[in-house]
């Protein structure tokens, strides 16, 4: 039981972290709470849909309840995604920035636009829940009490295999450490010669196209709703947060552990207090280091 | 008691950067730099020093773009700089040592020099490598987060990174701001040595005997405006301006 529930938990985790990398990143260098950011999950799940019906889920493949083509519907709606995050910053963000709006002024704009952006979903495609395939899936059985789908596995790879890409980028990429010159000091970014408004673009575009992976690796596992996003708001902002914003293995670390936890809680809780459980993690968190557990100060 | 002094002609006709009756602030119409005007010649080191809350600091932020400019004028060669933005300002060529917070922390040495060849294509290499010999020192740590270097290391990391782009200009706010004394000298020895590279290096200073010992030229702000200016040797032997700004007699070094 409780090594089914670790390995549950390793794979909610993966796509906890996902969202939460984006949402790091955004709090980071937009300075502000986006709280719009979950609906980049729930609206990559639902693009995603929307070209599964274009070109079909393909047939399985190794052992998956899809082919090659769920991966490229997978992709292609999670950069329309990161476009699209970069179109709201255009349309509601940096008009305010431009004001000088204080940041929670920022965050109610957010908490509108997850609203709008959640309900043109439902008027699309109605509140019920959609599958990408309609193929079962059985666990495998790995060792005694220990139950693998290989849907899971392939999440899991390619989620890390973004992480990876990511990590280099940031690190070695001119504009990835200009991200994170942004992510410590704007004024002295701007002294350098870096365009805020560039380095923001490239932020919005990486955590609305994270975040839609999440989204779409969420629907799979197993269906598509519309508060898919909004359900896992408070876990990625937990895991954000736990690992220490602005640091992406924190983001990775703090995904995972939430998503640990909330799964162990469920061996000894009703499902009904599984939403208490992120709070729980971010209440100790913020007691003991705030900083978060990866999370550095500047100074 | 305004004077300025003949010698400033001269450099006039060569000045890389020239500002003239800048007013900023910032808060729309309560300036804080009142009708300042000074000019940077080739190679020349010039040092801006007065009183605190005398608008120093704004000067330099309002030539780096950082506070908006409300009137005046303030060019780069032949190129006004007015109402660019920051990145703007440096791509025109100026190099901003910031006084507080003018090193990424959270970067490594090497990170924080090639954020500051941003701008800079094929010839970064090349650059990173001309840092390096400069400031040997941070070679030897360039694996390093900045926030392991002493506040001397950090200083030099600020000036090599404000030097990748080989700016025009280069502008240091109180470059010995928090400096072992020790440091203090070796800061205004190498931006001399810099000066006589043929950078032109404009500083503002809160340690005005120390900038004034080893600068070339230097301008007494007070009240947002030109008090005195003329050469560094002529001011500091100035009785009036000892009296005044050098805290002689009654020992007041800043910090």
């Amino acid at each position: 039981m409780i090594l089914q529930a670790l390995v549950d938990g390793v794979f909610t985790g993966a796509i906890i972290s996902l969202g939460a990398i984006g949402l790091s990143l955004t709090l980071q260098i937009m300075r502000f709470a986006n709280f719009a950011h979950a609906e980049f999950m729930t609206l990559g799940g639902y693009l995603a849909l929307a070209i599964v019906w274009m070109i079909g889920p393909g047939s399985p493949t190794l052992g998956l309840t899809f082919g090659w083509q769920l991966l490229v519907a997978a992709l292609l709606a999670s950069a329309l995604a990161g476009l699209m995050a970069w179109g709201l910053d255009l349309l509601v963000f940096r008009p305010l920035r431009r004001q000088g709006a204080a940041s929670l002024v920022l965050v109610f704009a957010a908490f509108g636009a997850a609203l709008v952006l959640r309900h043109v979903l439902v008027l699309i495609w109605g509140h019920e829940s959609y599958f990408y395939t309609r193929e079962l899936q059985m666990g495998v059985m790995i060792m005694p009490g220990m139950r693998v789908m290989p849907d899971q596995v392939f999440i899991l790879a390619l989620a890390v295999l973004l992480m990876v890409v990511l990590h280099l980028f940031l690190t070695f990429h001119r504009t990835g450490i200009a991200m994170r010159a942004m992510a410590e000091s704007p004024a002295l970014s701007q002294v350098c010669g870096i365009r805020v408004d560039s380095v923001m673009r490239t932020t919005w575009i990486i955590s609305g196209f994270m975040a839609a992976m999440a989204g779409v690796f969420s629907a799979l596992t197993p269906q598509l709703h519309p508060e898919l996003g909004s359900n896992m708001l408070l876990s990625v902002f937990a895991a954000a947060i736990f690992g220490g914003v602005g640091s992406l293995p924190g983001a990775v670390l703090g995904g995972l552990l939430v998503g640990i936890s909330e799964n162990l809680f469920l061996l000894v809780a009703d499902p009904g207090y599984k939403p208490a459980m992120p709070f729980l993690l971010l209440l100790a968190v913020l007691c003991l280091r705030p900083q978060g557990l990866l999370g550095e100060r500047s100074s | 008691m305004s004077a300025p002094a003949s010698s400033t002609q001269g450099a006039q006709d060569a000045a890389v950067l020239r500002v003239h009756e800048l007013v900023a602030g910032y808060v729309k119409g309560m300036p804080i730099v009142k009708g300042a005007s000074l000019q940077v010649g080739a190679g020349e080191l010039v040092a801006i020093i007065g009183p605190n809350g005398a608008g120093k600091s704004t000067l330099m932020k309002a030539i780096a773009g950082l506070v908006t400019a409300e009137s005046g004028q303030i060019a780069l060669r032949s190129a006004s700089l007015l109402g660019l933005s920051p990145d703007q300002i440096m791509r025109a060529g100026l190099g901003f040592v910031p006084q507080t917070g003018n090193v990424f922390a959270t970067l490594t040495i090497h990170e924080n020099l090639r954020v500051g060849g941003y701008l800079l294509g094929a010839e970064l290499t090349q650059r990173l490598e001309r840092a390096y010999t400069m400031f040997p020192a941070l070679a030897a740590k360039r694996r390093d987060k900045a926030r392991t270097l002493s506040g001397g290391q950090r200083q030099m990391l600020a000036i090599a990174r404000a030097l990748m782009t080989d700016p025009s200009v280069l502008m240091l706010d109180e470059p010995s701001a928090g400096l072992a004394p020790m440091m203090v000298q070796e800061v205004f020895e190498s931006l001399h040595r810099l000066s006589r590279q043929g950078v032109s290096v404009l500083m503002v200073e809160q340690n005005a005997k120390g900038a004034l010992q080893h600068s070339d030229r230097a301008y007494i702000l007070v009240e947002g405006g030109n008090h005195l200016e003329g050469p560094a040797q002529a001011l500091l032997h100035d009785p009036a301006v000892g009296a005044a700004f050098l805290g002689q007699g009654r020992r007041r070094e800043a910090a």
